[in-house]
């Protein structure tokens, strides 16, 4: 488990590059995050921002450059554009799996200020298949209270998510960010993030491809 | 640890809520067995001589029915990548995962075995040894399906081509399996095939692992 308390966190991009299906998707792209920083990924689609994200996770190989991520396994948390939620299980179930996973073992009381803090109190029980799209992004980012990670990576978060949730999100960034940790994020959306930092991608596109 | 077992139960849960899978899997192997009388007729010698290989291919047929689905829907909905995120190895989820899929395809298969010996005529002295080869066979056919399984994932229509892809690999786990049964019955040691099934058990519990990870994270990116 990652100590935040030890060493700051800290990731760094230098000359990243994606290669997506024989395309460059960027090149060139360097940025520094510290504890309590927030990048804002913007730019048309199919411009790299959840590229990168996957990136950033490890998900994908870099193509070119040096990414350098001071946290431990287990240290980051990544919301792609898929919920990792199952419709045969139910929200409790889903959400005490994935902090198990994650290596926290979330009690009953520890999932039920997850979902309230989702505003999903009272649906614990019933099977993930009854819920509707938004209430689905809502468990999966329910995930992230229970998390320890620093490194918060939010794909296209307010995905389905009524205006209460949203600010929600926003209020629930905002502490992570006071408590040292680091949230990169890509959205359409204008989020309410103080001293968010933003990085505009589409910019970066190669005129000549590779192959 | 706690990961582990978390996700095993989760997998074991998922099967049993949608039970009907594990049945199907189950039926179709005891329908596979009782097709063979029909197929070559009910002369009891005869079947006694081939029953060994029959519930070994019906076993192997059932493993393959209940693989092609272990990562499917994991990949799909995401989950698989939360799981390359996790602090838990990418191959002790595999692992549990492939030990879900043998607690309940190889094991029911096991504790159906002698319904289906006894189907085939074969002499009650020789089971011992057939549950046995299959308590050391089925753990590596889950293990060498999973490799598989990892490998269909985003190929269209992956079952046909996984089964081109593992069948071949089960075949040293068919081959001893039944011949470790052929030699009781004929009156020799069943000795030397079951430690090589062993064998392949020790390879394969570190090895399929590796490669099935290698596999999920090479679909990934």
């Amino acid at each position: 488990m990652s100590e935040p308390g030890l060493t700051a966190p800290r990731l760094q991009a230098d000359d990243l590059a994606c290669l997506r299906g024989g395309r460059l998707v960027f090149v060139g792209l360097s940025f520094r995050l510290g504890a309590g920083e927030a990048l804002v990924l913007t730019g048309p689609n199919g411009s790299g921002k959840s590229s990168l994200l996957r990136l950033v996770a490890g998900l994908v190989p870099a193509f070119a450059g040096t990414l350098d991520w001071t946290g431990a396994p287990g240290s980051i948390a990544y919301l792609g554009h898929q919920d990792a939620v199952k419709p045969a299980l139910t929200p409790r179930e889903t959400l005490r799996f994935w902090g198990a996973a994650s290596g926290a073992s979330p009690d009953r009381v520890d999932i039920e200020a997850a979902l309230a803090a989702v505003g999903l109190e009272g649906l614990d029980d019933l099977p993930c298949r009854y819920l509707s799209a938004g209430q689905r992004r809502r468990l999966a980012l329910a995930r992230f209270e229970l998390s320890r990670a620093t490194l918060w990576l939010l794909d296209e978060p307010t995905l389905g998510l009524d205006v209460a949730s949203v600010a929600r999100l926003e209020a629930r960034i905002a502490r992570h960010r006071a408590e040292g940790g680091i949230v990169m994020l890509a959205t359409h959306m204008r989020l309410a993030l103080d001293g968010a930092r933003g990085l505009g991608l589409g910019g970066f596109a190669a005129a000549e491809p590779p192959l | 640890m706690s990961a582990f077992l978390a996700l095993l139960t989760r997998d074991l849960r998922l099967a049993l809520r949608s039970g009907s899978d594990v049945a199907a899997v189950l039926a179709f192997s005891v329908i596979a067995v009782v097709l063979f009388p029909l197929g070559v007729g009910p002369e009891l010698a005869l079947l006694a001589r081939i029953s060994a290989g029959v519930v070994w291919v019906a076993a192997l047929l059932a493993t393959l029915l209940a693989l092609d689905r272990l990562f499917v829907q994991d990949y799909e909905d995401g989950s698989v990548d939360l799981m390359m995120l996790a602090p838990l190895p990418l191959e002790a989820a595999v692992l549990a995962k492939a030990l879900a899929h043998w607690l309940l395809t190889g094991l029911p298969l096991i504790l159906l075995s002698p319904l289906m010996a006894a189907m085939l005529g074969l002499e009650t002295r020789v089971w011992p040894v057939l549950l046995l080869s299959l308590l050391l066979g089925t753990p590596c056919l889950s293990l060498i399906g999973a490799v598989g399984a990892a490998l269909i994932l985003g190929v269209r229509r992956g079952g046909a081509l996984l089964a081109l892809l593992i069948l071949p690999l089960f075949i040293p786990v068919l081959i001893f399996g039944a011949a470790a049964v052929e030699a009781v019955a004929t009156g020799l040691t069943a000795r030397p095939h079951l430690l090589l099934q062993g064998g392949c058990l020790a390879a394969a519990l570190p090895l399929a692992p590796i490669a099935a990870a290698a596999a999920l994270r090479q679909a990934r990116s």
